[in-house]
């Protein structure tokens, strides 16, 4: 059994003295677990770094088998950002996030291309932290635990959604929120529309499909949410605090 | 084979790096065959080194002595702190004899996917030394990696406010390396540190 397909990196654990088990994830594929021979080598460590788009070939003798990867570097995607703290935490939290929340081997082509897009325009930085929520999003929705925010929950209203339910993840308006705005997580409007968004619209962001990455997907599975997406959702509160001090 | 003491042996070797079953095999039967003069000398120099090597209670180095020879030598630097991931990238640095400064070893790098986070590391020792003064400058030399990249942000963040310098190692092209067998990457961060020449 083998196949040949564009990669993304998502974890490259060590095995042994010389190789790395990685976790790639691809469009036919899916997260897709193997064995890179030599992936520590000075040659190969390089190309198994989290979020680099790579050629992969993935070869094992039954198909469920670990089998072992050989890879071509296609984008040096975390070379790029090495330098950028924003960039290089936004990479960790989507490569842990897509790594801990798909199921092996099950396709999510709509998953893989917003990551690819993602990565692929990583060093613009916060210019894509709006992109990244709504990639989370959209990760939740294709995973069967996807937010409703096409009408409010309450009233029935589609225009002033503003809140959105912990418990149910659909929309309220403001009107319907009434006295349990405290208890509501507030909905950037840029998972509305295509607005980029502020930092403290990236943090209401971030608070929301945290919530539901952290109780569906990672809950569901007895993980908490990574560490890397809370280092990211520490690292957008603070600039949103910053923002609002100035 | 020959006895179980040859297969503990052999066993035990072949969990030292570098070693498998059969370069353990080969160890084994040239120590065994010279027993006097390669087995019993090794066997004294390792139970003598797991007796007297410990970890530097100030930077975290393998030595005898404690603080090590290098945090004890009067001609060091001791105004710059070389942060390093390991002991290995120490002797490295020692090897190329290009730092007189102390080191400061971290015992590994942040990795949010293997779930090592800032209380696996030796860092609060690292902040006291700093916050003790006499440092001006913290070089961060950890790898060019994500992993390596966290950390070095994430200790810039913690120094920083603590009033010393923080530089970390270059990165680019290797001595020797010529640009057409470079990957994209190493291209990529060789360009973007370019300096005036």
């Amino acid at each position: 059994m083998d196949w040949d397909a564009p990669a993304i990196v998502l974890d490259a654990r060590p095995f042994g003295e010389g190789d790395v088990i990685a976790t790639v994830m691809t469009e036919e594929h899916g997260a897709h677990r193997g064995l890179a021979r030599g992936g520590q080598s000075r040659a190969q460590a390089a190309l198994w770094q989290p979020g680099n788009l790579v050629q992969v070939r993935w070869v094992g003798r039954l198909a469920d088998q670990l089998g072992a990867f050989s890879a071509e570097l296609v984008h040096p995607a975390a070379a790029l950002v090495l330098d950028e703290p924003l960039a290089l935490a936004m990479l960790t939290a989507a490569c842990a996030v897509a790594e801990g929340a798909l199921p092996e081997r099950e396709a999510h082509p709509r998953i893989f291309d917003g990551l690819l897009h993602l990565l692929a325009r990583l060093p613009q930085g916060a210019a894509l932290m709006a992109a990244q929520i709504r990639w989370e999003a959209d990760l939740l929705a294709d995973l069967g635990y996807g937010l409703d925010l096409s009408r409010c929950a309450v009233t029935g209203a589609t225009t002033g959604l503003a809140w959105v339910s912990p418990k149910t993840g659909c929309a309220v308006s403001e009107e319907g929120a009434g006295l349990w705005k405290a208890r509501l997580f507030r909905l950037p409007a840029l998972l509305l529309g295509d607005d980029d968004g502020t930092p403290a619209d990236w943090r209401d962001g971030l608070r929301l499909t945290g919530h539901f990455l952290a109780r569906d997907v990672f809950g569901l599975q007895h993980k908490p949410l990574p560490q890397a997406r809370q280092a990211l959702y520490d690292r957008i509160a603070n600039l949103a605090e910053t923002d609002s001090d100035a | 084979m020959g006895g179980p003491e040859i297969e503990r042996l052999i066993g035990l070797l072949a969990k030292l790096p570098g070693f498998g079953p059969r370069s353990a095999r080969r160890a084994a039967l040239r120590l065994l065959q010279q027993p006097e003069s390669r087995m019993l000398p090794l066997a004294v120099a390792m139970a003598e080194a797991a007796r007297a090597v410990k970890s530097c209670s100030l930077c975290g180095n393998l030595d005898s002595a404690d603080p090590c020879s290098i945090c004890s030598d009067p001609h060091r630097d001791r105004s710059l702190i070389c942060v390093v991931e390991g002991v290995g990238d120490l002797w490295a640095l020692e090897r190329a004899h290009v730092h007189r400064g102390l080191y400061h070893v971290l015992g590994g790098t942040l990795s949010a996917l293997a779930g090592t986070g800032p209380d696996d590391l030796n860092v609060p020792s690292l902040l006291a030394r700093v916050h003790e003064g006499g440092v001006s400058e913290v070089i961060l030399a950890l790898g060019a990696t994500v992993d390596g990249a966290t950390t070095t942000h994430w200790l810039t963040e913690k120094l920083k406010p603590l009033g010393v310098t923080v530089s970390r190692v270059g990165q680019g092209v290797p001595m020797g390396g010529a640009l057409d067998v470079l990957d994209d990457g190493t291209l990529a961060a060789a360009l973007r540190a370019r300096r005036p020449f």
